[in-house]
């Protein structure tokens, strides 16, 4: 199933080359699979250790990965699905991705561990868990996907467990309103890139993930770049909550804190920056990039540092400073320079450590003092000072403090800000904006540790708070010590890997970079200086304004949310609500019309302009045939005539118009379609005629005749002779235009040598087309059901509950004769009853034989199994539900049940024996007796047709029957109730 | 006798319809009966019409003598799927009869 290759063209060095297969699916599979078992876990510890062990054992697969991918070459595993389409399962790692293969796997499991001290204790933990894992392997599909289709997939995964994550405490509304606005926002970005991803696999004529990074050229040059871009954007800022789309994220903090950490900040919303960096070597250097994704950055830079300042719950604060990091990521995507692509993947790791680490500090501070709220905190270093320690030195790397990781890749930032030339303006604009962004960013982080841990203890708190349990601290300690290491020793502890990440991306382009704490008196080191010091008097000066202030200055009327929720409400309700005044919603009528008119015009206009050809020569008419129609128009005429007053009648007459395309049929070289017919025309009139008791009696001449009602007919009557003449009409021109070349022929011509059959109807149903017929048995049974399941509700009005009116004069007159007289009614339908009792088993009997000569002459599944139904039916009508069924154990859904299957595993037999699904052999065997009987496989199939054509007839006629039992008793209760 | 057919066709769709637009649910299931008898001899007359060449192999006959059983096989399919959502839409209109106590399309009786 594997096809193994190298990209990069490099001679293999590593012989084992199938283990790195294996590997690779397993760290996507894993998750998955440990997803589904997690809900039948049982108490909160086995869930956790089933948690925690997928996590660590992804984490070890994906780091046995990393030998392979030293020398800047991606491992590629290939399982084909549909090759023709271009679509297959790749996955492929390269150090780039398996950075993010750690990182999730990494957090997952730290977030893991955190989850089971910080979720209540009454919660099972079991859907969490399951959830969690499932979004886990959901981004590691992100991640490894080698093909742009299964990019957007495990895409849109992570969208819809995120929507399920956020919505976790499904009992509050914000956490729903939450949950709904991620999901319309990210998923609806996702739809936007798969279109875009379709262009870009159109561009660069493969969807592959490889052959489209080789044709960056190619693509750029492209007419279709501008709009593929866009929607490419549209995805990525979406998801990595850029401006104008950041509202989503801020509203996602409603999500359980584990959550928070571990999507909405570490992983998911890394999923738009990832893409970037992903197609950074194909999309980026034009204009059009620049001035979308660094605006979009920028803005995001730094409306998310300000609005951060101002807020005033613990987990906003981050939100919003998780955008403006994301933005710094983003813009420095958009300058295009490739040292800045360097610091884009080293900010993203960074990031991922300090925010999931504040994240979980957040976390123990709502979970030990009760709230998050920034004015109720303070002074909570003297009651958890570990937790103080780790969280003051995650903050300080948010802040950019030197020896922690933030300070590096900030410096890098700096560094690129000022390399990067595009005239005066831009310059001098984005140099000033970094600064400025990370002065606000050294003001949100002093707010977060100065207003939670220092300061004067509060006395009022929710709960009294205290040191939060040891493992809880752990994932908050070994993501702080993250940060140190990284920050003193970043050449020894992330270079490696950094390089390799950079060179996955850019390949030959990678620049030289030098991960070092001190670079010597710099001018990125003076904007750091500026920076701190800003920020730091910033907040000196003014901290009692921002505690006081409820909204962000300037910007608190710029609400995306609000925005958001204004054209949600104009899609789902102003917009339809105007629509369906405008238009006949609610009224079948009206509607009916429009779509009879729309099919006209849909004609017409397919016809326009076209000459009709008249290409074969008329046969000559046959006076009986004529006749025949003269007779079948007639009774169309008058059911159309008599359907509202007389139904019966009208009933009749509809059944003649059947009859006479019944013989058509046959006339015209159509057995198979004589006999159906005629079988489904008997049960369809059982089937009305049972339902006519339940509707009202309607009397002519007591309804009103406005001239409104009038012209309604006299419109509808013009309309139905249009359709009529049209429809006659291109009868006509279609019978006398010759078929250039049917594939009819094709059929005649294999019918026995391929399907070991004579009867070629029967044999393209069974065989040649029969995942069709498949399909119409499944519609089939699903009817049966539905209509059974709308039966067993059944209410019928309340004046034709009772017996018919001559049932009842005739039990009346019975009561009157005396009790020496026999009731009329114990007779009824005595003669006739005895015959049909006598003549079901021929009937059935018959249908066998229409079965069994299916394949050969007119018959098959479908007539046979409607003639076994009708010798039921025809017993229930003669003897009454409850006589049948004392004698008679009909169980029609294990019919239909049955009938599936069968047709479904002689389709599987064929997959089993190595051929496609459904592919029949056929074999005639000559028996004693019965003579020489074909046996194909497809009489298998047809027999599977056959059961779930009598289940799915009988479900629906029986059901009907029963209706009449429902009934109270009749006054006279000698009277048979069943009929 | 394409013509007799198309007529026929023809015949059977205009009622069909004019009964679709009808405001009683039996009326409009009448309707749909006979536009479906309609639309299924339209879909068979694509195959040309023929007599005496039914697609039955003979031996010693050779492809030309056969009617083209594609279209045959589509409508039988058609037919007995016709049946089905005749019998559900049956089981529909008795319901709303049942929960609105008339057998008006719209469930509410007053408009003709």
């Amino acid at each position: 199933m594997f096809a193994h290759r190298r990209a990069g063209g490099r001679p293999s060095t590593n012989g084992g080359l199938m283990p790195y297969d294996t590997a690779s699916l397993a760290i996507l599979c894993l998750p998955f699979a440990a997803s589904l078992v997690a809900p039948w876990l049982r108490g909160r510890r086995a869930a956790t250790a089933w948690m925690l062990v997928t996590a660590a054992v992804g984490l070890v697969l994906s780091a046995a990965l990393h030998p392979a991918l030293a020398d800047g070459t991606a491992l590629r595993s290939v399982i084909p699905w549909v090759p023709s389409l271009g679509l297959e399962l790749v996955l492929r790692v390269d150090g780039f991705s398996w950075l993010f293969l750690m990182l999730v796997c990494g957090i997952g499991l730290l977030v893991g561990m955190y989850a089971r001290y910080y979720m209540p204790p009454e919660d099972p933990l079991s859907r969490f868990y399951a959830l969690l894992l499932a979004f886990m392997g959901s981004m590691l599909g992100v991640v490894m996907s080698g093909n742009v289709i299964q990019l957007v997939f495990f895409w849109e995964l992570t969208s819809l467990f995120s929507f399920l994550l956020i919505g976790y405490w499904n009992q509050g509304a914000s956490a729903r309103e939450g949950a709904r606005m991620a999901l319309i926002v990210t998923a609806g970005g996702g739809l936007c890139l798969f279109a875009g991803m379709m262009l870009l696999g159109r561009i660069a004529g493969s969807y592959d993930l490889d052959v489209i990074l080789a044709a960056g050229e190619r693509v750029r040059a492209s007419t279709l770049y501008t709009p593929m871009l866009v929607l490419v954007l549209l995805g990525a800022l979406t998801k990595s909550a850029q401006f104008p789309f950041h509202f989503w994220l801020p509203q996602a903090m409603s999500a359980p804190t584990p959550v928070s950490s571990f999507l909405h900040s570490a992983t998911m919303v890394k999923a738009g920056v990832f893409l970037l960096l992903r197609f950074w070597p194909v999309l980026s250097g034009t204009d059009a990039w620049f001035w979308i994704v660094g605006g979009a950055g920028l803005l995001s830079l730094l409306l998310g540092a300000a609005a951060a300042v101002f807020q005033r719950d613990l987990k906003a604060v981050l939100a919003y400073s998780t955008i403006s990091h994301l933005g710094l990521i983003t813009m420095l995507l958009g300058l295009g320079s490739a040292l800045g692509a360097v610091a884009a993947i080293f900010h993203i790791v960074n990031h991922a450590t300090f925010k999931a680490s504040l994240f979980m500090a957040a976390g123990a501070v709502d979970h030990e003092a009760g709230t998050r709220d920034l004015r109720r905190l303070g002074g909570l270093r003297h009651a958890m000072p570990i937790t103080a320690t780790l969280a003051v030195i995650a903050a300080a790397a948010m802040a950019g403090v030197p020896l922690l990781n933030g300070f590096l890749s900030k410096e890098m930032f700096f560094a690129v800000a000022v390399s990067t030339h595009r005239g005066p303006v831009v310059d001098v604009l984005t140099a000033s904006i970094a600064v400025l962004a990370s002065a606000f960013s050294v003001i949100y982080s002093l707010r977060f540790v100065v207003g939670v841990f220092f300061g004067q203890p509060r006395s009022v708190l929710p709960r009294q708070p205290h040191e939060p349990p040891r493992w809880m601290r752990l994932p908050i300690g070994l993501l702080a010590l993250a940060c140190v290491l990284v920050g003193v020793l970043p050449a020894r502890v992330i270079g490696p890997f950094l390089h390799a990440a950079a060179r996955a991306v850019l390949g030959e382009d990678t620049p030289a970079f030098d991960l070092k704490v001190w670079h010597g008196l710099n001018a990125p080191l003076l904007m750091s200086a500026v920076a701190f010091a800003a920020g730091c008097a910033t907040y000196a000066a003014l901290r009692h304004w921002f505690a006081t202030r409820d909204t962000v200055p300037l910007l608190g009327r710029l609400s995306g949310r609000l925005l958001f929720e204004r054209v949600l409400a104009l899609l789902t309700s102003s917009l339809p609500g105007a629509l369906e005044g405008t238009f006949p919603g609610r009224r079948l009528q009206p509607q009916l019309l429009l779509i009879v008119l729309a099919a006209m015009v849909a004609a017409g206009l397919a016809m326009w302009g076209t000459p009709l050809r008249f290409g074969l020569r008329a046969s000559g008419v046959d006076p009986a045939f004529a006749l025949l129609w003269l007779l079948g128009a007639a009774c169309a005429v008058g059911a159309a005539w008599q359907a509202k007053f007389h139904r019966l009648a009208a009933l009749v007459l509809t059944g003649g118009a059947g009859l006479v395309s019944c013989v058509s049929f046959l006339w015209l070289s159509a057995p198979d379609l004589a006999a159906t017919q005629l079988l489904v025309e008997v049960v369809t009139t059982i089937v009305i005629l049972l339902g006519l008791r339940w509707l009202p009696k309607r009397i002519a001449g007591l309804a009103l005749d406005t001239s409104r009602a009038r012209f309604r007919r006299y419109r509808d009557a013009l309309v139905a002779a249009g359709a009529g003449l049209g429809l006659a009409a291109l009868a006509y021109a279609a019978m006398r235009h010759p078929v250039a070349d049917s594939i009819s022929h094709f059929f005649l011509e294999r019918a026995y040598s391929e399907g070991g059959g004579h009867n070629v109807v029967n044999v393209i149903l069974v065989d040649f087309r029969g995942f069709d017929t498949l399909g119409e048995i499944t519609v089939l049974a699903i009817v049966a059901l539905s209509v059974f399941a709308l039966l067993r509700r059944f209410r019928p009005a309340v004046e034709s509950v009772d017996a018919p009116a001559q049932q009842r004069l005739q039990a009346a007159w019975d009561a009157a004769a005396g009790a020496d007289a026999r009731p009329a009614l114990a007779d009824y339908l005595r003669i006739p009853g005895l015959i049909i009792q006598l003549m079901a088993p021929v009937i059935v009997l018959f249908g066998v034989h229409l079965f069994l000569r299916g394949h050969d002459l007119p018959g098959g599944g479908f007539a046979a199994g409607i003639t076994v139904s009708v010798a039921l039916i025809l017993l229930y009508m003669a003897r009454g539900a409850r006589w049948v069924e004392t004698r008679l154990r009909v169980a029609p859904v294990r019919w239909i049940g049955a009938g599936l299957l069968l047709a479904v595993a002689t389709g599987l037999g064929s997959m089993l024996l190595g051929f496609p699904f459904l592919t029949s052999h056929s074999r005639h065997l000559t028996l004693p007796l019965l003579g020489e009987l074909p046996l194909a496989s497809a009489m298998l199939f047809d027999l599977g047709v056959f059961c779930v054509v009598v289940g799915a007839t009988s479900l629906m006629l029986v059901a009907l029957a029963h209706q009449s039992l429902r009934r109270p008793r009749a006054p006279a209760d000698d009277v048979p109730e069943d009929r | 006798m394409e013509l007799v057919l198309a007529l026929a066709i023809g015949v059977l769709a205009g009622c069909g319809v004019w009964l679709l637009l009808r405001p009683r649910t039996f009326q409009v299931i009448i309707g749909l009966t006979l536009l479906s008898y309609a639309v299924n001899l339209f879909i068979f007359c694509i195959g040309g019409l023929r007599t005496g060449a039914d697609p039955v192999l003979r031996d010693g006959a050779d492809l030309s003598q056969y009617t083209d059983p594609l279209p045959q096989a589509l409508v039988l399919t058609a037919i007995v799927i016709g049946f089905a959502t005749t019998a559900l839409f049956l089981v529909v209109l008795l319901a709303s009869r049942g929960l609105t106590g008339n057998d008006h399309v719209d469930g509410k009786d007053g408009t003709p």
